[in-house]
């Protein structure tokens, strides 16, 4: 497993070469989107609209981070770790098809649909530690831009970073149609039914 | 300085501790960890989650973005002066803790969106408690994030199911919670009352410190023995498949109907957030360890 450091616009090849286990830590620019963003962004691209942000060969951060305004009137990161990206499920294929983001950040992992369209528009999916919003924060070196603000809320509007070496990442979904996650989940499932044999909730043999 | 304000800085300063530091029993419990795990992913990943709430700890920022929707435990001594003023000496708080700390404001409205300062109808919400004879007032603040929420469940079982169902349920909604809600977890886990009891144990339980059992021997090897089975479902650190899926569990047992057996289960992340003191009716304050 291989540790890789790739910088926005990312392009094809090199997520290619990336694979489910890899580390991987991203420079450029990622963009914030979370549930509401992402319904929002696909209303506008449906109704034929354009976008406040161009998502093309950068990454697309689910999170809802903490923002702080200084007195003249800049924004900075307080916390901004990765919040459960199996709540995008149902955006994210679409999203990936009408805007080809390279890489999606989040924690949790995401579903089969999402795992087609990585593999179909060559993208992959980068699992950040649940929870470390300071480690994320200080990898984000600028804010560059924030739209949407006023009517979503700060956790769900488009925060857009500047960002170095942000990670580490592990590559859980590839564009191979890997996904770590359901691998995990398979092994569980095998895994219950010892576990339920050790609580005696189903007999040995039974 | 009056006891309203004592109250209101004291409610302060415990959201801010509770998001910014780890109570001492549940950074042991992650240190152990850490110490214990065996492979890079594992490896990787706790030693990112200590990074953090070390770098948590000594800058007094959040640990997480997600500071959670605000709740308080409140025992109140029925001698404590002030008892009615308390809802909303704790909601002006929680507006002046959003605004220093800062808080990320998570107090939505159902039809207005997210009010800005975590205050809304009901919210923060206080889990209330009045103690007889009792001239002191004891607050824990308890923010709890939305990720661990949404993998919470509450099993309304068949009594006849018996022990075995209640294994199986738990162990069956820590499948379900598979990796989504950043383990590794702290369980609480209520058994009997009544479908709002059983939910409300599992919380309370979550208060107790890591490593600590329950008084009843038989609740205790219970404690026990699911703790070991539910490591062998092998989620492991952020459901990577390393390292430990649940690193506690709590459970609280209620009487119940005859006819239901309820089940709460109230998951906490890595991040097992709460902060609490005791203030007494001159306004002197002691800070709880936990």
């Amino acid at each position: 497993m291989g540790e890789f450091h790739l910088t926005t616009p990312i392009i094809e090849e090199a997520v290619r070469r990336l694979k489910v286990g890899d580390t991987l830590y991203v420079s450029g620019t990622i963009v914030t989107a979370r549930d509401e963003a992402h319904l929002k962004a696909l209303e506008l691209h449906n109704a034929g609209k354009k976008l406040p942000v161009n998502f093309e060969g950068i990454g697309v951060f689910h999170c809802g981070p903490v923002m702080k305004k200084s007195e003249t009137g800049e924004w900075t990161v307080i916390a901004a770790g990765p919040t459960t990206s199996a709540r995008m499920e149902i955006f994210e294929e679409e999203f990936i098809k009408a805007f080809h983001p390279r890489i999606i950040i989040g924690k949790g992992g995401m579903g089969m649909r999402t795992t087609k369209a990585c593999q179909e528009e060559v993208c992959v999916y980068g699992a950040f530690t649940g929870g470390a919003a300071l480690l994320a924060a200080n990898r984000i070196k600028k804010v560059k831009d924030v739209f949407w603000l006023q009517e979503l809320g700060m956790p769900e509007c488009l925060w857009v970073y500047e960002v170095k070496d942000f990670g580490p990442l592990v590559v859980a979904i590839d564009s191979h149609g890997n996904n770590l996650f359901a691998q995990v989940n398979d092994r569980v499932r095998e895994n219950v039914t010892k576990v339920y044999k050790q609580l005696h909730i189903i007999e040995p043999g039974g | 300085m009056e006891l309203p304000e004592i109250i209101e800085n004291v409610a302060i300063e415990l959201l801010r501790s509770a998001v910014t530091k780890l109570p001492d029993s549940v950074e042991k419990a992650l240190l152990k960890a850490l110490e214990e795990s065996q492979t890079d992913v594992a490896k990787t990943q706790l030693q990112a989650i200590v990074d953090d709430f070390i770098t948590a700890k000594t800058s007094i920022l959040p640990m997480c973005q997600d500071t959670g929707v605000v709740s308080f435990f409140v025992k109140a001594g029925e001698h404590f002066p002030i008892i009615a003023e308390l809802p909303n000496i704790l909601k002006k708080a929680t507006i002046k803790a959003t605004h220093d700390v800062p808080l990320r404001p998570n107090a939505v409205d159902l039809f207005k969106g997210n009010t800005g300062n975590n205050v809304a109808d009901y919210i923060p919400w206080i889990y209330w408690e009045i103690v007889p004879n009792s001239n002191m007032l004891e607050l824990v603040a308890f923010p709890k994030g939305g990720g661990s929420t949404n993998i919470s469940k509450l099993g309304l079982l068949k009594p006849g199911e018996g022990l075995k169902g209640i294994k199986r349920f738990i162990v069956d909604s820590v499948v379900d919670a598979g990796a989504k809600g950043c383990p590794p977890y702290f369980l609480g886990i209520g058994i009997g009352g009544g479908e709002d009891i059983a939910m409300n144990l599992a919380k309370k339980a979550l208060l107790r410190s890591v490593g600590t059992h329950n008084t009843n021997l038989k609740i205790a090897e219970l404690e026990k023995e699911l703790l070991k089975a539910l490591n062998e479902l092998k989620i492991g650190v952020m459901g990577l498949g390393e390292g430990p899926t649940v690193l506690s569990v709590h459970i609280e047992v209620a009487g119940r109907h005859p006819a239901s057996l309820p089940v709460g289960i109230v998951f906490s992340c890595w991040a097992d957030r709460h902060a609490g003191a005791r203030i007494d009716s001159e306004g002197n304050i002691t800070y709880l360890n936990f």
